[in-house]
């Protein structure tokens, strides 16, 4: 039986001057009230805002200098995004791009690539989509549809995408698609390939509302979308080892543990309020499970910083993680009596109302919590 | 320095390994003392783990010492082990110890209605001592009183001067009750506490926790080991995913629990220690119950005998849970402490930790 290890990790010098730069920013963002902090964080768009973190280079920290990163460490990295969470700085615009695809294309991607679009994404000018999920492809991320056929000087792309974060705003989107017949190996065979949005034929997006009635998801259609050989990543045929490599860097970072925390922080004020001792336990529990989760996701960027593949590792933090964000609004709505309100005004009203239309997507996006339990089962050596 | 602790844990976990079964576990519920098993965990150096090397100690850093507590709950010991190297190292600047002694802690959950009077030189020790875990086993009995002048003092007793009632836990261990009877204290038997480091019943929480974290993980073992071997319709139930599905929300909570808990054991020599070990207790104590449940779920009705090992671990598990401060004890103490930094102040405190 495999066994998870979170090792205790200490915090880098770096990584505590990090902090205290990320604060600086952040204040001077809030002093002059360039973002709304108790909304939400990294399922907000804004692009000015994205601009003004390359500038400070929060983006691409851990990359090269020469294809503008800062060469900080996974640690640093982990301190900055946390901070920004914490602070509620909206950083859906460049999140997708700095957390994964960025990564992936340093790792996997032609040299041209990352040439061209490294430098744009860590200066904040530069946005990704995610294009994995498809209509008949939600968990059984294998079974993906969408076509890639040769052409001269590169490939043709032809189906569907779907819950795809910002496809309309985003510059690019890196798109699984089946490059060879299915054989018997079902994950052989697919590749990824980058997409420019803006700038190729054949691609129409549609609109897909939320529950709190925000165009955030989109369905993207793509017929005879071209794409270059050079902006192919990594070898062909090999997309499904890069996408479940990919995934430990989407699954066990701060981001899912602190979804709902601007909803905790009402919380706390106004259970300071009242100091009742069943709230104070309600609060102090919560707080164990924040601690203990911040402890897991800190463990596991030290696993990523050394270099090892923390899969197991990741899909607890998940799994663990997203069941605290979905259980915060539970007992916000039971412990102060203010009804929800996507937007009068009321700090505590919004937060909660959004706290509690966004929890059932924190157990489904980036992997369900079905298909984490059952990854972690493998690990367990059940499957 | 690591190397060192792991060979002390790799000698550790070979003399569980040989000692611990259901003899001895058994003889322990009878209400008997191996003083055999005991003699070989002291001579191992196991009580001295925490002491410095010139006191006879390993001179080992304390949370790295502090992981042979997670080991003795993984296998179930059931020795005083846990509580006497804590002990040790909280008794070594006043009593000079063989090793082979046995120390225990009262925390403030086991103390009732007592009071630290001085009297000539010494002190007189009033109240109540419940459920002392190895109580009538115990050569010295630790806890923190507060004095009249309201600072804390740590006090020792000699546990052989009490007349133990003895009851025992839902495992079966000693847990025993005595009358201090205001018994006589010498100066030398009552000293300021150190301010910063844990209290008695922090460290008592901090034991426990990680005895918890330790008691999951065997848990966990035995329960996939079980899914594997035990064939129903045909093939074993670990291939059906509502066996998967538990057992992996399990893990989660093991996992959780060994970080809190290992979190800890880090942060006994910092600025706030009770803090952490709130953390801990809480946590590991909430994740407890759910790993004990789904471990039996999945072992069915043979978990349910005594026959079975898998009760050994888990009434170890639902009364250390309710030692040294239940859950809600626990999370009132970090709300507190939460609520009076507010919500804005909330950030800079826990990314501090």
């Amino acid at each position: 039986m495999n066994s998870f290890r979170f090792d205790p990790v200490e915090l880098p010098d770096s990584a505590l001057s990090f902090r205290h730069a990320a604060r600086s920013f952040l204040a001077d963002e809030l002093a002059h009230e360039r973002f709304t902090p108790h909304r939400n964080s990294w399922g907000t768009y804004d692009a000015d805002f994205s601009r003004r973190c390359g500038q400070h280079g929060f983006i691409g920290m851990h990359w090269p200098q020469r294809y503008g990163g800062h060469e900080a460490s996974a640690l640093d990295r982990f301190v900055v995004i946390e901070e920004m969470l914490a602070a509620g700085a909206p950083m859906g615009a460049h999140w997708v791009a700095d957390r994964q695809s960025g990564n992936n294309i340093l790792a996997n991607g032609s040299e041209a690539a990352r040439e061209k679009i490294l430098p744009q994404i860590a200066a904040g000018e530069c946005f990704f989509a995610i294009g994995m999920s498809e209509p008949n492809s939600g968990s059984d991320l294998a079974s993906v549809g969408m076509r890639a056929t040769r052409a001269d000087g590169g490939w043709v792309l032809n189906g569907t995408k779907i819950w795809t974060s910002n496809a309309h705003q985003a510059h690019y989107l890196i798109a699984l698609a089946r490059s060879e017949p299915l054989g018997e190996d079902r994950h052989a065979g697919l590749t990824q390939f980058i997409v420019n949005l803006r700038e190729s034929d054949g691609i129409t997006t549609r609109p897909i509302y939320n529950l709190y009635n925000s165009h955030d998801f989109n369905e993207v259609f793509f017929d005879d979308v071209f794409v270059a050989d050079d902006m192919l990543i990594g070898d062909e045929g090999r997309g499904w080892q890069m996408v479940t490599g990919e995934l430990a860097f989407e699954r066990s970072g701060p981001d899912r543990i602190l979804s709902t925390y601007q909803l905790l922080r009402q919380l706390v004020d106004a259970v300071a309020k009242k100091a009742e001792g069943r709230d104070l336990i309600a609060v102090g529990r919560l707080i164990s499970h924040l601690v203990t989760l911040r402890r897991m996701s800190l463990s596991v960027a030290g696993m990523l910083e050394r270099g090892e593949s923390p899969e197991l590792e990741a899909a607890a933090v998940k799994d663990v993680g997203t069941a605290f964000e979905q259980e915060i609004p539970e007992i916000a709505r039971l412990l102060v009596d203010v009804a929800p309100s996507l937007d009068n005004g009321n700090p505590y009203a919004e937060a909660l109302a959004k706290g509690m239309l966004s929890a059932p997507c924190f157990s489904i996006r980036g992997g369900t919590r079905e298909i984490l339990r059952g990854i972690i089962a493998k690990g367990l050596g059940l499957r | 320095m690591n190397d060192i602790r792991d060979m002390i844990l790799d000698s550790a976990g070979r003399l569980f390994s040989d000692r611990v079964n259901r003899e001895l576990w058994q003889a322990s519920e009878d209400g008997g003392f191996s003083d055999d098993a005991w003699h070989a965990v002291a001579e191992m150096g196991l009580t001295r783990m925490l002491l410095e090397e010139d006191e006879g100690g390993a001179g080992l850093d304390v949370a790295d010492g502090l992981s042979l507590a997670e080991l003795a709950g993984y296998h179930a010991l059931p020795l005083p082990l846990a509580e006497t190297f804590v002990g040790m190292r909280l008794v070594a600047d006043r009593i000079k110890v063989s090793g082979e002694e046995i120390i225990v802690l009262a925390g403030e959950h086991n103390i009732i209605d007592a009071r630290l009077e001085p009297a000539g030189e010494g002190w007189t020790l009033i109240g109540e001592l419940q459920r002392i875990a190895w109580g009538r086993h115990a050569h010295y009995v630790l806890l923190d009183l507060p004095a009249r002048d309201g600072d804390m003092r740590r006090v020792v007793v000699k546990a052989d001067r009490l007349q133990w009632r003895p009851d025992v836990s839902l495992a079966g261990e000693a847990r025993d009750s005595a009358s201090l009877d205001s018994l006589a204290l010498t100066a030398n038997a009552v000293t300021a506490t150190n301010k910063t480091g844990p209290s008695i019943t922090e460290w008592g929480a901090l034991l426990r926790s990680l005895q918890m974290a330790g008691a999951m993980r065997r848990a966990l073992e035995l329960a996939v080991e079980h899914a594997n071997e035990r064939k129903q319709f045909g093939r074993p139930i670990a291939k059906f995913q509502a066996i998967q599905q538990q057992l992996a929300a399990m893990a989660g909570q093991v996992a959780a629990a060994g970080a809190a808990a290992a979190a800890a054991a880090r942060a006994t020599e910092g600025e706030e220690p009770g803090f952490m070990i709130a953390v801990a207790k809480a946590r590991v104590g909430e994740a407890a119950g759910m790993a004990a449940a789904v471990a039996h779920q999945v072992h069915a009705a043979m978990g349910f005998t005594r026959e079975h090992t898998l009760h050994y671990y888990t009434r170890r598990l639902w009364s250390w849970r309710d030692e040294f401060g239940t859950e809600p004890y626990w999370q009132d103490r970090i709300g507190q402490r939460i609520c009076a930094t507010g919500g804005d102040g909330m950030w800079p405190f826990l990314s501090d930790l």
